[in-house]
């Protein structure tokens, strides 16, 4: 089962690398990863999706995370009210004769055209997972070139 | 101040007084400060030997180990040593050597990424950039490696920002908003742990490592004396609770003893005091102890629920928990379970062939035991010699059992004998070894004699591989595979190093040839000859549950 983390470190140097290094030395699978800095420069923020098969397993990743000396607290977001997002840019096929009925599917899902060169345009859309595999799907009908897609990010309701 | 300099003032705020290493290319500036420091420095004939010698020091008294190597192979070379601290638990700080940082990542001589290598094996790395970060990762490395669960810090320092300049000023304390150890225990946690034991009817401690670093052995005898619990420990666990006390029941675990297996198998509670539930010591995990609640006391949350699941963890330092537990703790009614595990003790001791003539290794280690009247430190190397000196060595105190438990390193002996002489220059040190460890770090014999240390080495010569040869001889159809030993003549190559060199063939050589080796001011090589296919009983084959022994409980 995906499991929803958010880390923050101290911004150093090499503090991907120890927390990269810290789950494929233990065999855990990182589903996605999205690292950035936070408001405060020295701290850095990740959000990430591990595949943890069972309770056991997560409490052990989240316990060898908080042994890092690096890292200040974890999240697990698991049990707790929160919103999560994940970012695509999509290139696909454009004609405008299917111009109404992309639209119409952009619409639906907040997502925009924000670039379109000759037969290609370029999507964006964020939303959370299920919406973005949905809009994919439906996207495909219009010939995908190419997919880019971020890792989830996630902040607490509360 | 250069940065070499800031880092010689820093240890010498530290209280380093002893530092093992190896000089090179990168380090020069910090070896030229040392040149006339108050630092004793102990140059090894190998860096791995470095980092085992300052474990050891570590271990024996204490304190924070240092080690220095130079950059690239310097450094590489500590790895194994650096490896074997950190799966111990043990407080060191590993100094190397590094390219120009304008020369990092250029694949320059004598370049290798140390803190990429060594992250996996670190409780915590540096990189030093600037010169101006200096003092205050030293006061962090050593702060890191001596606090909550102990562990080697690797400081990689750059050969510029060690000839750079800048003030010192070395902080007095260290804050770290992300690393903050808990000592003291949940009082919540252990009322619950004490409501479990006054339950109990067959309890047994299972005491490891963390009752030594902790320095918990008193409040650890109060507890098992206070409910009437038998203790049995882990290889690391040896010494921190009296071995020759009544309620011990020695080691368990692959070669432990049958009742210290039986016990813990049979029991209804085990209070496990600075332990991890190691493959070595549960056997099948699934069929371990399947009658039992556990409390788990760890510093390290990591540790609980990890391999089996606890019952009460409390997290926290085993001596504050164990002083807080023995307030509230009641006596439990295990009366007749200690019978039980009395008489399994009675019935099943640790045992070997004896109505022969033949020299046998068990014989050797029994008869260090009275010669030194149990007050040696003793070193191991790893295999049978390790297993044998952990059952036939009786250790009442903490710190006199020195050995590599986690990582299994061989070569670990000598050097580690080299390290605990210099952290306990009063004290005899045995290493108890074999003829294939030895010759893993013979090179210190060097190092020995040139520090005029009076370590003893005791090799127990079968002229194999022996825990390689005793797997083959059970498991693989005595195919003996690469496992037979053509060795040197050890009495002449100690003698070429300018040690004494010893051979003892028949039982009746042991102990005159012991009083003689203790009597001797120097390094002393003491060949055993010993029965060449002995075997370490009991033994539980891997996979089984533990009470599933060989040469266990007929």
């Amino acid at each position: 089962m995906k499991h929803t983390i958010s880390v923050l470190a101290e911004n150093k140097f090499g503090v991907l690398a120890r927390i990269a290094g810290l789950f494929s030395a233990r065999g855990y699978n990182i589903a996605s990863l999205a690292v950035s800095e936070t408001l405060d420069q020295a701290i850095s923020s990740m959000t990430i999706v591990v595949d943890a098969q069972d309770e056991k397993i997560l409490e052990q990743i989240k316990k060898q995370l908080n042994k890092l000396i690096d890292v200040i607290t974890v999240t697990d977001f698991t049990k707790k009210e929160h919103v999560d997002r994940e970012l695509i840019l999509v290139k696909i096929n454009y004609s405008s004769k299917e111009k109404a009925k992309l639209e119409n599917v952009l619409e639906k899902y907040a997502a925009k055209i924000i670039q379109h060169k000759g037969d290609t345009a370029i999507i964006e859309a964020v939303g959370e997972q299920a919406q973005v595999k949905q809009l994919l799907e439906i996207l495909s009908q219009f010939g995908i070139k190419e997919l880019v897609r971020t890792g989830r990010v996630a902040i607490a309701t509360h | 101040m250069t940065g070499a300099q800031i880092l010689i003032e820093a240890l010498i705020k530290e209280n380093v007084e002893v530092m093992f290493g190896y000089p090179g290319g990168v380090v020069l500036p910090i070896f030229d400060r040392l040149y006339d420091a108050p630092i004793k420095f102990i140059l090894t004939r190998h860096e791995q030997a470095a980092a085992h010698a300052a474990d050891a020091y570590a271990r024996v008294t204490g304190k924070v180990g240092v080690c220095l190597a130079t950059s690239g192979p310097g450094a590489t070379n500590l790895v194994t040593g650096i490896a074997t601290a950190y799966m111990d638990s043990v407080p060191m700080v590993a100094i190397t050597g590094q390219v120009k940082t304008t020369l990092i990542g250029n694949d320059a001589f004598q370049e290798a990424d140390v803190t990429g290598i060594t992250r996996p094996i670190t409780k915590h790395n540096y990189l030093v950039r600037n010169v101006k970060e200096l003092a205050c990762i030293v006061k962090e490395a050593f702060y890191i490696a001596s606090t909550g669960r102990p562990g080697p810090v690797v400081i990689d320092l750059p050969v510029d920002v060690q000839t750079s300049e800048c003030d010192f000023d070395y902080p007095q304390t260290c804050h770290m908003r992300s690393y903050n150890p808990t000592y003291e225990g949940h009082p919540g946690q252990i009322k619950k742990a004490a409501k479990l034991i006054s339950q109990a009817r067959r309890p047994i401690i299972y005491a490891g490592g963390g009752v030594i670093i902790s320095g918990a052995s008193q409040e650890l005898k109060d507890l098992a004396e206070k409910i009437n619990a038998p203790v049995t420990m882990t290889l690391l666990g040896l010494g921190g609770f009296d071995g020759t006390h009544r309620l011990s029941l020695g080691m368990l675990g692959m070669h432990g003893t049958a009742y210290a297996n039986y016990a813990i198998m049979e029991s209804d509670l085990i209070i496990a005091v600075g332990a991890r539930f190691d493959d070595r010591v549960t056997g099948r995990l699934d069929a371990f102890a399947p009658h039992a609640k556990i409390i788990h006391i760890d510093i390290d949350p990591v540790s609980i629920s990890k391999n089996v699941h606890v019952h009460v963890p409390i997290v926290g330092d085993a001596k504050n928990i164990l002083r807080e537990l023995n307030k509230i703790a009641k006596p439990c009614d295990s009366e007749a379970w200690i019978k039980q595990v009395f008489a399994w003790r009675e019935k099943h001791p640790l045992t070997y062939y004896k109505n022969d003539d033949k020299l046998r290794p068990q014989f050797v280690i029994e008869k260090i035991y009275e010669v030194t009247r149990g007050e040696a430190i003793i070193t191991t190397e790893v295999g049978q010699n390790q297993m044998w000196a952990s059952q036939w060595y009786k250790y009442s105190k903490p710190r006199t059992f020195i050995s590599s438990g986690g990582l299994g390193t061989m070569g670990y002996g000598f050097p580690a004998a080299i390290g605990a002489q210099l952290g306990m220059p009063g004290k005899l040190v045995f290493d108890i070894a074999g003829d294939g460890s030895i010759q893993m770090n013979i090179q210190e014999l060097a190092t020995a004699v040139n520090n005029r240390l009076p370590v003893k080495v005791a090799i127990l010569n079968n002229g194999f591989l022996g825990m390689v040869r005793q797997w083959q001889e059970l498991f693989y159809n005595k195919r003996y595979s690469k496992t037979k030993l053509v060795n040197p003549d050890f009495v002449k190559l100690a003698e070429a190093y300018g040690a004494v060199g010893m051979r003892i063939t028949k039982k009746e050589e042991v102990v005159p040839a012991l009083e003689k080796a203790i009597a001797i001011d120097g390094t002393v090589f003491m060949d055993f000859i010993v029965e060449p296919e002995e075997n370490v009983f009991p033994m539980v084959p891997a996979g089984e549950a533990i009470n599933r022994m060989i040469g266990g409980m007929a």
